[in-house]
């Protein structure tokens, strides 16, 4: 059987009882895939796909950088991180969503995963 | 289409304004998504490099019907062994650089891997010059 699993970005926020940074207009869209790191240089080996999520515990401005370059169009920050307006400005004029939510990456990941998101890899 | 950046020693919050720029270009330009992810990504992870390992410098940005072709020159220690800078896992990145999520030594394979033609060019004590090329 084949078939597709995505997941629309509210589901995601209210799954991880996650608040929107950026891209609260963009709620209503999918994700097909998603990827989990805290090395920049990671998620700039993965190949072109739509439609990815990417979950860190690394907040900074090459956080947003690498997610612009990889064109990753959803970034979920665990363990409410600060995010700074520097940071929230790239993040509005390339239309990315950034989403922050308490859990652990460990958690998050996890309760992803079971809901059926697919992994990059 | 000639542009040129200018790359400044220790502006870590900076890095990616050029990829970034060359991003929007290419995007006018309507040139396929997947190929300006690869053009990207290798500019980007090698500005990185500039700020993270030398003390900046300058990107040389050419573009015509065929090909883009970007060449990154810095001011810097340059690198003593090239091959084993490209070996993947090799690193002598400091902690701040990890910090910022690199420093894994998967920088230049990943550049390698992206563009059509790499070539690095470097002088102990004057800087390194990778050049990269992308076809359309
Ligand atoms: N522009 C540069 N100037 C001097 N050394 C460099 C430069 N770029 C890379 N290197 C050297 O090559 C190593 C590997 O680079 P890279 O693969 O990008 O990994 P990383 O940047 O994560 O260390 C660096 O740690 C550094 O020693
Ligand atoms: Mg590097």
């Amino acid at each position: 059987m084949i078939y597709k699993i995505y997941m629309k970005i509210k589901e995601i926020a209210k799954l991880l009882d996650a608040t929107f940074i950026t891209g609260e207009q963009l709620a209503e869209s999918e994700i097909d895939f998603a990827f989990a790191s805290d090395l920049m240089s990671d998620v700039l080996t993965l190949k072109q796909a739509d439609r990815i999520l990417l979950i860190t515990g690394l907040c900074n401005i090459q956080t947003i950088r690498t997610a612009e370059m990889a064109n990753v169009e959803v970034v979920l920050f665990v363990r409410n991180k600060n995010v700074t307006n520097e940071m929230i400005e790239i993040a509005e004029e390339e239309n990315m969503v950034l989403l922050q939510c308490k859990y652990s990456m460990f958690r998050a990941v996890g309760m992803l995963y079971v809901q059926g998101l697919q992994p990059v890899y | 289409m000639h542009f040129e950046y200018t790359i400044i020693e220790n502006d870590f919050a900076n890095a990616g304004t050029a990829s970034s720029a060359i991003k929007k270009t290419l995007k006018q330009l309507n040139i396929d998504s997947a190929k300006i992810k690869r053009v990207v990504v290798a500019v980007y992870e090698a500005e990185v490099n500039a700020i993270a390992h030398a003390y900046g410098g300058t990107i040389y940005v050419d573009i015509d019907g065929e090909q883009i072709v970007v060449r990154i020159a810095d001011k810097g220690p340059g690198i003593p062994d090239v091959a084993l800078a490209m070996q993947e896992g090799y690193s002598t990145a400091s902690p701040k650089v990890r910090e910022m999520g690199f420093g894994a030594g998967m920088g230049l394979p990943n550049i390698k891997n992206n563009v059509d033609k790499l070539d690095i060019k470097t002088e102990i004590n004057v800087g390194t010059e990778i050049t990269m090329a992308v076809k359309f």
